[in-house]
């Protein structure tokens, strides 16, 4: 079993927490620190922003995330360099990359692949890359035995689901809204019933991500999801903290408690 | 290879490697949505007869196909035609996307009209037409763009559209389109997004295509009727590309007519210094398509300079990428400089400003037609109306002084 599916297996008895963060905001050095302070304050699996000059799907916190780590010239083998430096401390913590298509294609798909298994990355997640345009990087990460993670959003029909279910693998993402991420129109009751459409359609764990910001919605949500992702949120107090670690155990300890606190099964 | 090549984009949306969809899973249902209604209208009679209707009676169709003679004749060259897209209604090529979309959202029943814009052209004619339909327009305009084409930002305030700065990254085109997309995957529902160019995700590359085609249509039949026969080359400039698609597409089987798109050259030939996506640039993805694209070897997209706002974007329509690449059509630069002496040149010999966009295929056609015989032909799309560059070109005048 692989790391990822591990963690996934172990949700079925624990809310996962996944945690956003860009490599390199609010600078490079505090990022591997940061990864750590995400698990040690309750993070399942972390996701690893890969920087981008045009990220089309990002809310202005994350916007700005990226332009902050692409100031300090963070680039791939930057991303791949930190992944290897938490993973001599922590082997057990998957890690996704999240980003955009070009800089991975420049980079060069076969190296790029190559340098995420040899770092220690469990998945991979290009938001511009629906399941349609994936078909070919999707088998080249699945021989390494790494996961391909997609999007699930409120406008993608039952059809699309059942054909992006078959070839995921990890877990799909669930979007919780019809946006961008940061956004501040969550409805927690849409998203309940849509994961009660999804189940039957899905075979992974779902996670739910985009624009939960507060611990109530988080928990309403999580009731009926494996996992949730938190993004914005912690790029804005990333941003605006000097200890980020401190920061961090100060933000998600909460979140982590009101997680635990949930009995009832998610299916 | 050549074969086939009017026939595309394939059903998925590539042209060769070229195009497709990369875009955020919210919009594919909205993409495919639009292309089952595009499909669906694009052969119906009624449908299409109304459009031509509104091409004659509103944008003002045919464009003249005119002999400037003058200018030829200080060249020494070949014979010059314009193909006049600057006199159609909002002073260029763009009314004839932008009404036909609008047209569309319209019928698919969408009350929310947004675009993107760099020049303001396009901004301009979606904010015309959405103006005539009662629909509700937002444009999406860099704030460097809005203030060097202060002009056509008061048209769209006249036309009752808003427009909102952007000032993200370098704040132009490409920018614009940033933040037309995000407005687009919140709000999909009841917003229909009319790219302005030959650019983005699938089907709007083939469908902006098809709604320029009628350039080069209009041409091919002049050019038998006042030639008796086909022009030797034909000329557009190309920023994302969809006026040099307008005039190539009817002739691309026609091999024969040597077609040539004029790209950016900017202040020099280093990254940043220009926007010549396939002159200079490398395979890559933005926007929606695979095509050819101004990207850092990092994949960070690379920064563009051009005295033309129209042009100053790093992709290029994926049409063009790979008709590059099957070497049907060749794309070539010219710099802010021989743009601006274009526009000189044309004004005092022909009495026509034109757009800056469209000077730089105007600069390039003075190039090769002094090279040329004057029995051979050469039609350039005088794409757009240079009204909106006056300022601009003022400014920089004064400076220069």
């Amino acid at each position: 079993m692989t790391r990822l599916a591990n963690t996934m297996d172990r949700l079925s008895r624990r809310r996962g927490l996944i945690s956003y963060i860009v490599a390199g905001h609010p600078h490079p050095d505090v990022t591997v620190p940061a990864m750590h302070a995400l698990v040690e304050a309750g993070s399942d699996v972390i996701e690893l922003g890969m920087p981008f000059s045009d990220p089309m799907a990002e809310g202005k916190i994350i916007c700005r995330a990226h332009a902050c780590a692409l100031q300090h010239g963070v680039g791939l083998d930057d991303v791949f360099n930190m992944v290897e430096s938490f993973r001599a401390t922590d082997s057990h913590t998957p890690i996704v990359l999240m980003g955009y298509t070009n800089p991975v294609e420049q980079f060069g798909v076969q190296s790029f692949i190559d340098a995420m298994h040899n770092a220690g990355v469990d998945g991979l997640l290009l938001v511009d890359m629906p399941y349609d345009e994936a078909e070919s990087i999707h088998m080249q990460i699945q021989n390494y035995q790494m996961s391909m993670i997609f999007l699930i959003t409120p406008t993608t029909d039952s059809e699309r689901v059942c054909a992006i279910n078959k070839m995921a693998s990890g877990f799909i993402y669930c979007v919780s809204l019809t946006g961008i991420t940061g956004a501040d129109h969550v409805n927690s009751e849409e998203v309940i019933d849509r994961l009660a459409h999804l189940r039957p359609l899905v075979h992974h764990p779902l996670a739910v991500g985009f624009g939960i910001k507060d611990i109530h919605t988080a928990t309403q949500i999580a009731t009926k999801a494996d996992a949730i992702v938190l993004g914005s949120i912690l790029s804005e107090t990333m941003e605006s903290e000097d200890d980020v670690p401190a920061a961090i155990h100060t933000l998600l300890t909460p979140y982590r408690k009101a997680l635990d606190q949930i009995r009832e099964d998610p299916l | 290879m050549h074969e086939h090549l009017s026939h595309s984009p394939d059903t998925s949306g590539h042209f060769g490697d070229y195009g497709g969809r990369f875009v955020a899973e919210t919009l594919i249902s909205a993409l495919n949505q639009l292309e089952h209604t595009y499909q669906k209208v694009r052969n119906d009679a009624h449908w299409n007869d109304a459009l031509s209707r509104n091409l004659q009676q509103y944008v003002g169709r045919p464009s003249p196909l005119y002999h400037a003679a003058a200018w030829s004749r200080q060249l020494g060259g070949a014979q010059i035609y314009f193909k006049r897209e600057d006199l159609n209604h909002t002073g260029s090529h763009k009314i004839n996307n932008a009404l036909a979309q609008v047209h569309l959202a319209h019928y698919m029943g969408k009350k929310r009209i947004i675009a993107e814009t760099g020049a303001g052209q396009h901004g301009v004619a979606t904010a015309t037409a959405a103006a005539r339909l009662g629909l509700e327009c937002v444009v999406y305009m860099g704030a460097e763009d809005i203030t060097r084409q202060a002009s056509n930002v008061y048209k769209m305030k006249l036309l009752g559209a808003q427009v909102v700065a952007v000032h993200d990254g370098s704040c132009t085109l490409k920018d614009a389109l940033n933040e037309a997309l995000r407005d687009w995957v919140t709000n999909v529902e009841n917003t229909f997004y009319v790219i302005g160019s030959v650019a983005g995700p699938h089907p709007y590359p083939m469908m902006v295509r098809d709604f320029q085609k009628i350039i080069g249509e209009e041409t091919y039949h002049q050019c038998l009727e006042c030639l008796g026969k086909q022009p030797n080359v034909l000329v557009a400039c190309v920023g994302g590309g969809s006026n040099a698609i307008g005039l190539f597409y009817r002739f691309i089987e026609e091999k024969s007519v040597r077609l040539i798109g004029v790209e950016a050259g900017g202040v020099g030939n280093a990254l940043g210094e220009h926007a010549a996506a396939l002159t200079y640039g490398r395979r890559g993805v933005l926007h929606g398509m695979r095509s050819y694209l101004l990207s850092h070897a990092s994949g960070q997209v690379a920064p563009t300079t051009s005295i033309a706002a129209g042009l100053d974007y790093p992709g290029v329509g994926p049409e063009h990428a790979w008709l590059k690449d099957c070497g049907r059509a060749e794309y070539v630069t010219v710099t802010d400089e021989q743009a601006i002496h274009a526009f000189h040149e044309i004004s005092t010999h022909e009495g026509i400003l034109p757009a800056l966009e469209s000077c730089h295929a105007l600069a390039y056609t003075r190039i090769i037609a002094t090279k040329m015989s004057s029995q051979d032909n050469i039609v350039v799309n005088l794409s757009g109306r240079g009204d909106k560059d006056l300022e601009q070109i003022a400014a920089r005048e004064e400076q220069a002084n």
